[in-house]
C-alpha cells in the first residue's frame, strides 16, 4: 500500500512530557514525523496537536489508537488532506539592499501576497501563510537574491466534519455527576 | 479491579504533614500494606517515613531495584492488588526499567515511586540525577513527576486508579525531594475517573448477540483465552461459556491456570512451543473465539497464514489490540467478565464429537512422540519434564509456579499442573530472563498460604541471584527449583536448530549452586539421578522454609513442538 499524507488531531490535557509520550509512539515504530504543531485548542484548558505523517492507511488506524490509549489524551483524529483545511506560515529574511537593489523582489513580493513584516535598515522579513507550494515557491524566487534565514512551521488544521470534543468532555461530567448525586 | 480505599480514622486528612508523610497515607489508603524497594539519597524523607509507620506498611528490603519490580509484579499476579516498587533517582530509578517493561507488555498493575533530585536542581545533572520520567515514558502506562507535595494526593489517587483500572499496567511517579520535605495540609479521595481515560466501554450488546450467533453457527469453534480472563477475575463466567457450549478452549502462556488443568475441554496451549492439536487446529477451526489475548507474534506465527479459514471473535478491553496484529470478524468490547457473562445465556450446547475427536488424535501423536519421552524418560539422562512432573506430584498441583525465560519455562507451562487461578507467575512477552526468584518472592508474599516453586534456568537464576539475600532477610518459604543443563539452553536450541550448531556463548561454567544457597541459610540439594528426584522434591516440599534443588538435567535437550520463528501454525514441529 502507498503511504499518504495523513494530518492527525490530538485533543490532549496540558501535561509536561505529553510530547514525549506521542513522539515515542512514532519512535517505536519507526515513523518519521513530517511537522508536528501545539497550540490551545478551542476548549479551555485543552490542547490540541497536530501531526503530519505519511503512512499507510493500515498504519495509521493503529496509530492513532495508540495515541488515544494514553491516557492524557482526550481524543484522536486522523485526516486525509482532502478531509481537512490546512496551512503553514513562512518567514523569508532578506537584507534590505536587496529591495533597492533588485526591483525584481518587489515583484515577487507583490505577485505572493506575502506580508512586510518588519523593515529595518539591515534586513527586512515577510511572511507568506498558504499551501507547502506556495511558500516553497516564493522560498525559490527569493533565494536567488540571498536569503539570510528562512523558517516554516509545521502545518495547522481544521477539519471539514465535526469532532465533537466538547460533547466527549460533557459526557463525562454528567457521568460523574450522577455518580456523586447517587 | 476495585478500589480498596481505606478510611481509618484519620488517615485521610491532616494538617501540616510532609510530602514524605502523605506519601505513605496515600499508600494506606489505598489498601497497600506491603512494599518492594531500596532507599537512596532522593527517597530518604519517604524512607524515613516507612520507619515511622513500619507497623502498618512493611518494606521489603531488595539487593536490586530490577528485584523490586519483580517482586511487585509477582505479587501482584498472585494477588490480583497493585503491587508497589520504590527506589531512588539516577540508577536506583533506571534499575526499575526492566520490570517495568515488564509489567507494561503483560498488562501487571504496579505503581513504582521514585525519589528525584531536588526541583531547584532538576537539567543540572546533580548527583544520581537522570530523566526517568523520559526514560520510562515508553514503558509505562502513566508518568508523573511531582515538584510540589499539595500535588501528592491527587497524583497518587491518579496513579493506582490507572494502574488497576481497564488494561492494568505500570505507573511511574518521580518526586522532588524538596516535594518530599515541603508540608501542607493533606486530604486524600481516590480517583473515579478522569475525563481523557475511558478504562473500559460498556459491553454493546449488539455485537454479544452477533457473538452468539456466529458461536451457534459454528461447526469446528475454538476459545483461545489469554491474561484478560485472569486480569478481569472473569474466571467463573469464562468458565460457564466454556462448559455451556463445549467448545474446545486453548491458552496462551499467561492464560494458564484460568481453567483447571485437568479441565474435560482444556485442550493445551498455543504458541511456539504449545501443544501439537491447539496450533493446528488454529488453521482447521472454522470459528476462532479470542477472549483476552493479543494475538502475540509467539502465538500467532505467520500472520499472513494464520486461521485464514476461520472467523474470528475477539473479546478485547483494549481497543488498541483491535485488529493489531490479525483483522478480525467481530469485536466485543470491554471487560470479559461482563461481556461473557451476557454471552452466557445467549450460546446453545453444542455436540462437537467428531472436532474432539481431532484433538484427541492430534493429541496422541504429540503424546507419542514428545510427551511421554519428556516425563517418562527412558534414556539416561534427566529431563526437565520429569523435574516438572515430579512437582506436581508433591503439590498436587495445586502451587503457584514461577517461571523465568527459556526452555525450562516452556516445558513448565507445558506440563506444570494448575487447580485454581493465579497460579502462573512468568514473563511473558518481554521474556525477561531473571524475573522468576525476584518474581517468586512477590508471588508468595502475595499468596502466604500457598506453595510457591520457582522454576528456574542456571542462565537466568544468575541474573537475579542476589535476591536470594531477600529471601533469607524475609524469611520466605520460596521454593527454588534451578534446571541446570550448564548452557542457556534456548539459544542454544536455536543455535542447533538454525546456526549449524555454533554455540556462540551459551555454554555455562557455573559455580556451586549449593553453596550459594547454603550462604543464605537456605536448606539445599543437588539430583542428578532419576532414582533421587521424586525424594528430593518430596523433601523439598515438606520443608518449612525456603529450599533449593538443582536438578541436572540432560545439556542438549530441545523444546518440542517448535514452531520455527515466521513458520504457520501449521508448520508445527514435533521433532
Amino acid at each position: 500500500m502507498e503511504p499518504t499524507t495523513y494530518t492527525i488531531s490530538i485533543y490532549t490535557e496540558n501535561n509536561v512530557g505529553l510530547l514525549n509520550r506521542i513522539s515515542a509512539i512514532f519512535l517505536k515504530r519507526h515513523i518519521n514525523i513530517e511537522s508536528l504543531t501545539t497550540s490551545p485548542s478551542e476548549i479551555e484548558n485543552v490542547f490540541r496537536f497536530v501531526i503530519v505523517v505519511k503512512m499507510t492507511h493500515e498504519s495509521i488506524v493503529k496509530v492513532v489508537k495508540q495515541i488515544e490509549k494514553q491516557i492524557d489524551v482526550i481524543k484522536a483524529f486522523y485526516h486525509t488532506d482532502a478531509e481537512t483545511i490546512f496551512q503553514e506560515s513562512a518567514l523569508y529574511k532578506i537584507k534590505s539592499d536587496a529591495l533597492f537593489e533588485e526591483r525584481h523582489i518587489q515583484n515577487i513580493i507583490k505577485k505572493s501576497q506575502a506580508n512586510m513584516v518588519t523593515v529595518s535598515p539591515e534586513f527586512f522579513v515577510i511572511e507568506k501563510t498558504g499551501f507547502r507550494e506556495e511558500t516553497e515557491k516564493l522560498y525559490e524566487d527569493l533565494r536567488p537574491y540571498g536569503l539570510l534565514q528562512f523558517v516554516r512551521s509545521g502545518r495547522i488544521s481544521v477539519t471539514k466534519a465535526k469532532m465533537g470534543i466538547s460533547e466527549i468532555l460533557n459526557t463525562f461530567k454528567s457521568k460523574n455527576n450522577e455518580e456523586k448525586s447517587s | 479491579m476495585k478500589s480498596a480505599v481505606k478510611n481509618k480514622e484519620g488517615l485521610l486528612e491532616a494538617k501540616g504533614i510532609s510530602g514524605a508523610e502523605a506519601v505513605i497515607r496515600c499508600l494506606l489508603a489505598e489498601g497497600v500494606d506491603l512494599v518492594f524497594g531500596y532507599p537512596g539519597g532522593a527517597i530518604m524523607p519517604i524512607y524515613d517515613e516507612l520507619f515511622k509507620f513500619q507497623d502498618q506498611l512493611h518494606h521489603v528490603l531488595t539487593r536490586h531495584e530490577q528485584g523490586a519490580t519483580h517482586m511487585a509484579q509477582g505479587f501482584a499476579r498472585t494477588s490480583g492488588k497493585v503491587g508497589v516498587a520504590m527506589a531512588t533517582s539516577g540508577p536506583g530509578a533506571t534499575n526499575l526499567v526492566t520490570g517495568i517493561a515488564d509489567a507494561q507488555i503483560d498488562s501487571t498493575p504496579m505503581v513504582c515511586i521514585t525519589g528525584q533530585v531536588a526541583s531547584h536542581l532538576l537539567g543540572s545533572d546533580a548527583f544520581q540525577e537522570t530523566d526517568i520520567i523520559g526514560i520510562s515514558t515508553p514503558v509505562t502506562k502513566w508518568n508523573y513527576q511531582i515538584t510540589q507535595a499539595s500535588e501528592i494526593p491527587t497524583i497518587l489517587a491518579k496513579a493506582f486508579y490507572i494502574a488497576r483500572s481497564g488494561r492494568p499496567g505500570p505507573v511511574l511517579i518521580d518526586i522532588t525531594k524538596d516535594a518530599q520535605f515541603e508540608t501542607f495540609d493533606f486530604s486524600y479521595s481516590p480517583c473515579k475517573g478522569i475525563r481523557s481515560y475511558q478504562p473500559q466501554t460498556e459491553v454493546d450488546h449488539q455485537a454479544i448477540q452477533q457473538a452468539a450467533a456466529l458461536i451457534n453457527q459454528a461447526q469446528k469453534p475454538m476459545i483461545v483465552w489469554g491474561q484478560g480472563v485472569i486480569l478481569g477475575e472473569a474466571e467463573k463466567e469464562f468458565q460457564a461459556v466454556v462448559e455451556k457450549t463445549k467448545i474446545p478452549a486453548v491458552w496462551t502462556i499467561l492464560g494458564l491456570s484460568a481453567l483447571p488443568t485437568n479441565h474435560p475441554q482444556n485442550m493445551g496451549m498455543v504458541g511456539m512451543h504449545g501443544n501439537y492439536a491447539p496450533n493446528l487446529l488454529t488453521n482447521e477451526c472454522d470459528l476462532l473465539i479470542a477472549i483476552g489475548m493479543r494475538f502475540d507474534d509467539r502465538v500467532t506465527g505467520d500472520l499472513t497464514t494464520y486461521a485464514k479459514q476461520a472467523k474470528i471473535i475477539h473479546f478485547e478491553i483494549d481497543p488498541a489490540e483491535v485488529n493489531k496484529n490479525v483483522t478480525v470478524d467481530l469485536a466485543v468490547m470491554g471487560n470479559c467478565k461482563e461481556s461473557l457473562q451476557q454471552l452466557l445465556p445467549l450460546v446453545e450446547p453444542k455436540q462437537l464429537n467428531d472436532w474432539y475427536d481431532r484433538f484427541e488424535t492430534l493429541k496422541a501423536i504429540e503424546t507419542e512422540k514428545v510427551i511421554d519421552k519428556d516425563l517418562f524418560p527412558t534414556k539416561p539422562g534427566l529431563t526437565m519434564g520429569e523435574a516438572i512432573r515430579a512437582i506436581n506430584t508433591h503439590t498436587g498441583g495445586d502451587a503457584v509456579i514461577v517461571t523465568d525465560v527459556g526452555q525450562h519455562q516452556m516445558v513448565a507451562c507445558r506440563y506444570a499442573e494448575f487447580v485454581q487461578s493465579k497460579s502462573n507467575v512468568t514473563s511473558g512477552g518481554l521474556g525477561t530472563m531473571g524475573f522468576a526468584l525476584p518474581a517468586a518472592i512477590g508471588a508468595k508474599m502475595g499468596a502466604p498460604q500457598r506453595h510457591v516453586v520457582a522454576v528456574i534456568g542456571d542462565g537466568g537464576y544468575q541474573m537475579t541471584l542476589q535476591e536470594l539475600g531477600t529471601i533469607f532477610q524475609q524469611q520466605l518459604a520460596v521454593k527454588i527449583v534451578v534446571l541446570n543443563n550448564e548452557f542457556l539452553g534456548m539459544v542454544r536450541q536455536w543455535q542447533q536448530l538454525f546456526f549449524d550448531k555454533r554455540y556462540a556463548s551459551t555454554e555455562m561454567i557455573n559455580p556451586n549452586f549449593l553453596m550459594i544457597a547454603q550462604a543464605y541459610g537456605i536448606a539445599a540439594k543437588k539430583v542428578d539421578k532419576r532414582e533421587e528426584l521424586d525424594a528430593a522434591v518430596a523433601e523439598m516440599m515438606a520443608t518449612d522454609g525456603p529450599y533449593f534443588l538443582e536438578v541436572r538435567v540432560e545439556k542438549e535437550d530441545n523444546v518440542f513442538p517448535m514452531i520455527p520463528t515466521g513458520a504457520s501454525v501449521s508448520d508445527i514441529r514435533l521433532e
